[in-house]
């Protein structure tokens, strides 16, 4: 099986120059420089590269929104805030193989006209930006940043901004408000980021994964990482399994594999004897499925198709004998907690949510709750400037449709079957 | 009592401005600095950070108050943060943050009488594949039981 990314992260020099040029690194780079930069972003858009953070864009689509002119300078942001719940991928990245990243950063800044690079990495990464800081270090001692990039005449600055601690910031306006050195609140679109981001300049923001896939993209040629993937979904992600299976971690696998097999083969099943309740297929914004649903293809048409998303490819495995009330008031209650403020419809509707599903979890549950909840729903769905307000009713819509029996039951019954405990 | 960043901070200040084109942009790599430096952002740490930027206190507090990493009241010397989202709690977390306020005598959001511990309960901390995961101060420590905690209060102790 092709790999782009992981093949070296076993080696624990691979973080460092030496060894990743060694491996073949920085070749891309090397070849990049002397293309023509328009058939680079050719070759990222034959490559249906989607983007890796959640949203799935194709990449090369969105570098096409800066406009034409250079008279206004463009800015490259990495989005390494990594924070859906289920998630853990870009930590992998940059902690085992950051050159992957920085040279993305690069040729994308190359192809793009680009000479200054922020990665905004979340707060609490502190060992993870730690050695993404000596990687840049040694990029810049060895001429792959800084002045006269290799000789081309091209100049690039990267810089680490650290987050700290808050969710929305992986939204990409709010990402750049946080930039900015202001509170995290999403910013009305349009203006686009591609027309007006940060300091008021044309600015792309990429996800980790996505700017580490391009080195292979310029190398292999953008039809082979294609080919790797489905029809408009090309290369391989990295899939995140977390819950109680035998082999929970990041898989690198080629876009399209089954989630069963995601589950069954690569993360060993489940653990302890446990059987298979539900899934949520693409971290914690992403609607769950059933144990019965899971023969899919891991792709973001495919899990679309059957009413959930890839997300960012943070599978969370729940088991039998797991409380679906509990579980979903305590994704209620982070989004609650990680709701903005700034819109009405999301500020009291998470709230209310979290408060309605700890009262039926406590056994205090009304009759008219269930319905309340959707009500609630009804009135954040596609009501606020950012989609947090939909990431949270994504769940809750999905957990009550699939588990409907189990909300009646706390409520009739007057408290959780499973003793109000995981 | 007035707070100055030492020697080094105030470098670090330096080359940290020079990486942005306005002094607003580092103002969160600033709190971040004077945390460090001074513990936590007490007001005098507001005010030093609003000088030292060109701010108005009342502007470094409306950042500082929206992000849950600047602690605006004092902190233990190990801050013990546990993730208590879906990953975690799927594999045990709640067990474990009752163990260890049990162990330490504090509730979450509470520090011990000696100022040694902080217990809070965080949000993901994107390390779902190795849950339960507690972050003390800057480092992670994964796949968590309450023997491997145990052993790790006690080192700490």
């Amino acid at each position: 099986m092709e790999l782009v990314l992981t093949t070296h992260f076993g080696n624990d020099r691979y973080r460092h120059v030496d060894t990743y040029v060694r491996l073949g690194g920085y070749a891309a780079l090397r070849k990049a420089i002397s293309m023509p930069k328009e058939e680079i972003v050719e070759e990222v858009k034959k490559a249906n590269l989607r983007g890796r953070g959640g949203a799935g864009f194709p990449a090369g689509v969105k570098w096409g929104f800066l406009p034409k002119d250079l008279s206004r300078p463009r800015i490259l942001v990495i989005n390494a805030d990594e924070g859906e719940p289920g998630t853990f991928k870009d930590r992998l990245i940059m902690s085992r193989g950051p050159h992957l990243m920085i040279e993305g950063i690069v040729i994308t800044c190359y192809a793009l006209t680009t000479h200054t690079c922020y990665i905004y990495i979340r707060g609490e990464f502190v060992r993870e930006a730690d050695i993404v800081q000596e990687a840049i270090d040694e990029a810049y001692a060895e001429g792959y940043l800084g002045r006269n990039i290799l000789g081309s005449g091209f100049d690039l600055d990267v810089t680490i901004h650290l987050g700290a601690g808050a969710y929305i910031c992986g939204e990409e306006t709010s990402l750049i408000n946080s930039l900015e050195g202001k509170r995290g609140w999403p910013r009305v679109k349009p203006p686009f980021p591609a027309s007006v981001g940060v300091f008021g300049q044309p600015t792309i923001v990429n996800n980790v994964e996505t700017i580490a896939d391009i080195p292979w993209i310029v190398t292999h040629g953008g039809e082979k990482f294609a080919s790797l993937g489905v029809e408009k979904d090309g290369g391989t992600r990295l899939i995140c399994v977390s819950g109680p299976v035998k082999k929970p971690g990041v898989y690198e696998l080629p876009v399209g594999t089954s989630l069963h097999s995601i589950i069954y083969e690569h993360a060993g099943g489940l653990r302890d004897g446990k059987t298979l309740k539900a899934v949520i297929p693409g971290g914690s914004s992403t609607p769950v499925l059933r144990a019965n649903e899971i023969d899919v293809p891991f792709d973001f048409e495919s899990l679309q198709k059957i009413g959930t998303m890839a997300g960012s490819g943070g599978v969370i495995v729940i088991p039998e004998g797991t409380c679906m009330v509990r579980s979903l008031s305590v994704l209620m209650n982070f989004y609650a907690h990680e709701s903005c403020g700034q819109c009405t419809p999301c500020r009291e509707g998470c709230g209310w949510l979290a408060r309605i599903l700890r009262r039926i979890e406590d056994g205090e549950g009304r009759e008219e709750d269930v319905e309340l909840i959707l009500g609630v729903c009804d009135n954040m769905l596609g009501r606020t400037i950012c989609p947090l307000a939909d990431a949270a009713v994504m769940p809750a819509q999905s957990f009550i449709w699939k588990f409907r029996e189990e909300f009646d039951q706390h409520i009739q019954e007057a408290k959780c079957p499973y003793g109000n405990r995981f | 009592m007035s707070l100055a960043f030492s020697e080094e901070a105030r470098a670090r200040f330096e080359k940290t401005l020079a990486r942005y084109p306005n002094r607003e942009a580092a103002i969160l790599p600033t709190l971040h600095l004077a945390q460090r430096e001074f513990g936590y952002l007490s007001d005098e740490a507001i005010q030093y950070v609003a000088d030292l930027l060109g701010f108005t206190p009342a502007y470094i507090e409306g950042v500082a108050t929206f992000y849950t990493m600047y602690n605006r009241k004092p902190v233990g010397k190990y801050h013990l943060q546990i993730c208590r989202n879906l990953s975690c709690s799927l594999m045990g977390a709640e067990h474990l943050i009752e163990h260890v306020a049990k162990r330490l005598g504090v509730k979450p959001g509470e520090t011990t009488a000696d100022g040694r511990f902080t217990l809070s309960t965080v949000e993901c901390l994107g390390s779902c594949g190795t849950a339960p995961v507690m972050q003390v101060n800057d480092d992670y420590y994964e796949s968590l039981s309450e023997e491997s905690i145990e052993g790790l209060l006690d080192r700490l102790l």
